[in-house]
């Protein structure tokens, strides 16, 4: 019975992240059309930033959080604004803008993880941080991770609010619908989609920050995260916001599962259950 | 004047230059061995996995990030089979297990379009990784092989017959009505199907026999190597490079595929070994310029300042 509270447990803790990261990419692929492959990059940026202000200024990672959201929701914001919004114009069809910017993601990737690594050096940072453990019913988990539980679902829960809610995020689910005609309708296309994929970074980076409370970290991360945020929003649905924070915590109970009948498998899992939805429902468990 | 005699004359031009060409290249390691011999067996492994992937993806429009997969069940079967078998036999081994892998991925994911394609064939590259690390760890209880090596002028050679073969495959596609058959898939799907077009043979058909080259060039490329591992033969970054040197070098003409990777790879070595701590930032930096400035690659370029050299000619008489 500690056995399997214990799984689901740590499924949902794990779950939490991978919800978080994967609401930033599928808004970013959903409405700006970028298939962000630099998105674990952002994370990668986010979890340096909150390590490097607590070992060498003190600051609190809780602060940081107010830190760096706004800092990589701006480089997010700009790199939009310029480099996307260039390609986008470039492009003669919407396909090939998705292609483009994809490959645009791959420089911005080698470029984003290397200069990290010529700032903070290549090797594997980490810090304790609220590590002690605490007691669930039997189970036992140090208490970061289930603050970053918490804020993720906190984080989750106000940004739904915000789309459903706001009038900005009415624009934004319009965008996502029908972006000409949004336009039409008086939206500011271009402010809306970068506004899209700067929040898409803005999650990257408080994930980034609350991953680097409980987890090892090193500039070349960023990639794995960005596959299993990829996994999740095919799970989800592509452009599924609520879709994708269920996928997250659903990849992440499959993964303790896994990790428990066999550790060295949980990777496999992932991409057989990738794969296999793309076969069999590429339109995902919420999708239309 | 008479169009066939100028055609039938240029294409006898550009058959005797084909011809110079390969009897230069043939040739080389006699004029210079070592250093040079190495990196040319690296331009053309690039080569042959680029002008592999645009034989498939460029006609067709379906952006494929498998080719580090089939690259490195080549890589496995050298690995395997290279203590048992001769070499060619190795080799031809190497290519039809890719070239089989190939068919059956093809086949599998002929519904998928777009983007879900091209997370389907890199999530390919990833589980194969994952899976042989597992496997070896776990079953055979190593992480890496070690590959009988056969010296570098043999590896080159056999390079340059693969690459010979796979020039004359990617020509004849092109200039065949499969060409023009892959041209129009990518153009409108549902039209070619309704011209007659059996999409589906056409299509897995040409994506295996791209992944023939691939898994032959993997095979070849693992003697050189020696050593390997999951790591090194399902090398994710095999499958981006491709793409990024075909769009380099622009996939309009057969051509341009083999500069890309021709520039790419040397300015790899020589980043590398001048600055090594910024090879991969400016390759970044490389990748984004290529993609704002270059649409169609080195061969849009060439061909726009040829127009433009016409026109001016033009202007003048």
């Amino acid at each position: 019975m500690v056995e399997i509270l214990d799984i689901v447990i740590a499924g949902l803790l794990m779950g939490g992240i991978y919800a978080l990261i994967a609401v930033g990419l599928s808004l970013q692929f959903g409405v700006a059309r970028v298939l962000n492959i630099a998105h674990g990059e952002f994370i990668m940026l986010g979890a340096f930033v909150t390590w490097w202000l607590y070992t060498k200024v003190g600051v609190n990672p809780l602060v940081s959080l107010a830190i760096c959201g706004p800092m990589i929701f701006i480089i997010g914001f700009i790199l939009y604004r310029t480099l996307f919004t260039r390609l986008r114009t470039s492009s003669p069809s919407p396909a090939a803008f998705e292609g483009n910017s994809m490959l645009a993601c791959f420089g911005l990737l080698f470029i984003i993880q290397n200069t990290a690594i010529l700032i903070w050096g290549a090797s594997i940072r980490g810090y304790s941080y609220l590590a002690f453990p605490v007691n669930f019913g039997g189970a036992i988990f140090a208490a970061n991770r289930l603050m970053t539980l918490g804020f993720a679902i906190v984080i989750g829960l106000v940004f739904y609010l915000f789309l459903a809610r706001t009038r900005l995020g009415k624009a934004i689910r319009a965008a996502a619908q029908d972006p000409a005609t949004a336009g039409l309708m008086g939206v500011n296309i271009n402010q809306v989609l970068a506004l899209c994929f700067g929040l898409g970074a803005l999650m990257a980076g408080l994930g980034g920050s609350l991953i680097s409370m409980s987890f090892k970290i090193q500039p070349t991360m960023g990639l794995e995260y960005t596959i299993i945020a990829l996994i999740v929003i095919v799970l989800g649905g592509l452009g599924s916001i609520p879709g994708s924070f269920i996928g997250g915590f659903l990849l992440g109970l499959v993964g303790s599962i896994v990790t428990y009948v066999e550790p060295g498998l949980s990777l496999v899992a992932y991409y057989v259950i990738f794969m296999f939805l793309l076969l069999v429902r590429p339109t995902g468990i919420l999708g239309k | 004047m008479d169009i066939t005699a100028f055609t039938s004359k240029r294409s006898l031009l550009s058959g005797s230059i084909i011809l110079i060409i390969l009897f230069l290249l043939a040739t080389f390691p006699l004029y210079f061995p070592g250093y040079t011999v190495v990196l040319l067996i690296s331009i053309f492994m690039y080569i042959i996995i680029t002008v592999s992937w645009t034989m498939f993806s460029g006609p067709t429009g379906y952006i494929s990030l498998a080719p580090a997969a089939f690259f490195g069940v080549g890589v496995y079967t050298s690995a395997l089979l290279g203590p048992l078998l001769p070499l060619p036999v190795v080799i031809a081994i190497g290519g039809l297990a890719s070239f089989c892998l190939a068919f059956l991925v093809g086949a599998l994911t002929l519904r998928l379009r777009g983007i879900y394609f091209v997370m389907f064939t890199f999530g390919l590259v990833e589980l194969l990784l994952h899976f042989v690390l597992w496997w070896e760890v776990n079953i055979t209880g190593t992480t890496g092989r070690v590959v009988p090596t056969v010296g570098n002028t043999t590896v080159y050679y056999i390079m340059l017959i693969i690459f010979a073969i796979l020039m004359a495959t990617a020509y004849f596609i092109k200039h065949s009505k499969f060409g023009l058959a892959l041209q129009s898939i990518g153009e409108y799907e549902e039209a070619a199907a309704h011209t007659g077009i059996n999409v589906t043979a056409l299509k897995t058909t040409t994506f295996a026999l791209s992944a023939f080259f691939m898994g032959a060039a993997g095979a070849i490329m693992a003697t050189r190597w020696t050593y390997i591992d999951p790591r090194i033969a399902f090398n994710p970054l095999l499958s981006f490079m491709p793409v990024l040197m075909a769009i380099f070098g622009g996939m309009g003409q057969l051509y341009g595929p083999i500069i890309g990777a021709a520039i790419f790879t040397y300015l790899e070595e020589f980043l590398i070994t001048r600055f090594p701590y910024y090879y991969m930032l400016i390759f970044g930096i490389i990748m984004l310029v290529a993609i704002l400035y270059l649409p169609n690659g080195l061969v849009g370029l060439i061909e726009r300042w040829r127009r433009g050299g016409l026109k001016r000619r033009h202007a003048n008489t």
